[in-house]
């Protein structure tokens, strides 16, 4: 279990909500700062403001050489091959849609299918959707099991010689379940497909390596591990961001440029039109150094733990329905309340300092599969403890008495 | 905050016994919404004769704001003039979203503990809307029944 000098390093912490003290259990919507990340966000405001790539200065120097080594930081933190194989985006939902028209757009054919899950997030479902109608490409749906999960036969039973992209969420933001991609993966380039995999929500809370996991194209937000908000990273494998098209142009990304046309710079530089966010890359980078130094093992075992923790007793709550498998789970949970709306679960747990997500969570297939409208979720990140889960089951407890009287 | 200036009893009666829940057999008008931050949706259904509402319901799912109010809203409507009820939804719309002061006749002041937030303006006005959206339905003389339940 992670100890109190972890809990220190997040100065969000130490504020009281309504009196009572924060209770945060909605890390998968956006995590809290580490001090590391706010300090490194902070430094390069207050001492070397100036633009990255083209700047002579000495500012612009340690600029770029600071925004190039969070890219640096990226790549060993994925192990992935190469640094010029990670893209700085504004975050996953670009990534993924960078993959989407930058490589689908441009390799799609009418009749070619892209598999899905019922249970991507909307950012790796629509984009899709929007590539497919441009195409004419077809989007096919693996059928979960009926406990939510991804079975690889359900995945085979899918795939065929049309399959020319597998998109695939890592870990579930609902259900808390963990795909397979390695061996997705595998069965993806079985049939010659492109393995792009929504990394959202692994990213923070398990090791990933890109290179283990043969992905294709992985993409992350860096505010759901402590980074900050607006900043994300894609990882492509080299020879296929080199045939990707890129989604802006303009400054930056161009190599030269006359009247009528112009040529670009090679990957990650192509993709990173306009100034990029170079504080967000530097704290996004302060924030996976972080974590390393925690180890990314042990915040895996951490959030299970909890997770675990939590699915055991509010399974002992009266009316309490959780959703997705009864085994192993990721960082989350995600339940209802019989009776009482999941908004007003969440704002009886406000009003004493407890902070859950409700409605859909960007899951609106997976709601109607689920069959629910929305749902309750809590989600554990490395500052949790075991404490939080008794606050999340008195609160509920106590939310059952506000609207059904005891 | 004291979540009981929020949950005031009127609107934890309300939601616990919603009055003129269901559907109405044939409807003049019928508007369903849904509120895309939480995936709750509503139909209102509407019975208009000689300018005045005759008959109205609603269904569908949200959390006790929107159903309570829902429920306060068709109560205050059946019976009414058309231009009343819809001065009502207006009037309630303003107070809500902080536009006007004074909330319309009628029990409104219950839900003023919702102008103090913000994430919860949408569900206390989901059936207003969809009501405003189903008279003007009524006004244009269209009857498709929109029904997104």
């Amino acid at each position: 279990m992670i100890t109190k000098t972890i809990r220190d390093q997040y100065p969000v912490l130490s504020r009281k909500v309504n009196g009572y003290r924060l209770v945060y259990l909605d890390s998968a919507a956006t995590a809290l700062k580490p001090q590391a990340a706010i300090d490194a966000e902070r430094a390069y405001y207050e001492h070397y403001t100036a633009n990255v790539h083209r700047s002579v200065h000495t500012l612009g120097e340690e600029a770029t050489g600071a925004y190039e080594g969070a890219r640096d930081r990226v790549r060993s933190f994925l192990n992935a091959r190469e640094r010029d194989e990670i893209v700085f985006t504004h975050g996953a939902t670009e990534g993924l849609n960078l993959v989407a028209h930058g490589y689908g757009g441009t390799h799609l054919a009418p009749g070619d299918e892209i598999v899905l899950t019922p249970a991507e997030h909307h950012s790796n479902l629509v984009p899709w959707q929007q590539v497919a109608a441009r195409t004419g490409a077809r989007l096919r749906f693996v059928e979960l099991d009926a406990d939510g999960s991804v079975g690889l036969d359900a995945v085979r039973a899918v795939l065929s010689s049309r399959t020319r992209i597998v998109a695939m969420f890592h870990a579930s933001n609902v259900l808390g379940t963990v795909n397979p991609i390695a061996e997705i993966a595998r069965e993806a380039h079985r049939v010659g497909a492109v393995m792009v995999v929504d990394g959202a929500q692994s990213v923070p809370h398990m090791p990933v390596d890109v290179a283990a996991l043969d992905a294709d194209f992985l993409a992350f937000s860096g505010h759901k591990l402590g980074g900050p908000t607006g900043v994300g990273v894609l990882y492509g494998k080299r020879e296929l961001l080199a045939e990707t098209a890129p989604l802006y142009f303009g400054g930056e990304m161009i190599e030269q440029v006359e009247r009528e046309h112009s040529t670009f710079k090679e990957p990650p530089e192509r993709f990173e039109g306009g100034t990029p966010h170079i504080a967000g890359a530097i704290g996004l980078g302060a924030a996976l150094s972080f974590l390393s130094e925690v180890g990314m093992e042990r915040i895996y075992d951490h959030d299970r733990e909890l997770a675990a923790l939590a699915y055991n007793r509010l399974s002992q709550v009266d009316g309490v329905d959780i959703y997705g498998p009864d085994h192993a789970r990721t960082s989350l949970i995600a339940f209802n309340l019989k009776g009482v709306h999941p908004h007003d679960v969440a704002q009886v747990l406000d009003a004493r300092g407890i902070a859950v997500r409700a409605g859909h969570h960007c899951c609106q297939p997976l709601m109607n599969w689920l069959d629910v409208g929305s749902t309750v979720r809590a989600s554990f990140y490395l500052y949790n403890e075991p404490d939080d889960i008794d606050a999340l089951v008195e609160g509920l407890e106590h939310t059952v008495r506000f609207f059904h009287g005891s | 905050m004291d979540l009981d200036e929020l949950y005031r009893e009127v609107i934890l009666d309300h939601n616990q016994n919603p009055r003129r829940r269901g559907r109405l057999a044939d409807p003049s008008a019928s508007q369903g919404l849904f509120n895309p931050t939480c995936g709750d949706r509503i139909t209102v259904d509407l019975q208009v004769r000689d300018e005045k509402v005759t008959d109205a319901a609603f269904d569908g799912h949200g959390c006790s704001i929107s159903t309570a109010s829902a429920s306060m809203l068709m109560d205050s409507i059946v019976g009414r003039p058309v231009a009343e009820a819809r001065q009502t939804a207006r009037g309630f719309i303003d107070f809500i979203t902080g536009k006007s002061e004074e909330p319309p006749p009628g029990d409104w002041n219950s839900l003023a503990g919702v102008r103090r937030f913000a994430s919860r303006v949408k569900c206390a006005t989901l059936a207003h809307n969809a009501l405003l959206q189903a008279l003007s339905e009524v006004e244009a003389g269209r009857t498709h029944p929109n029904d997104a339940s």
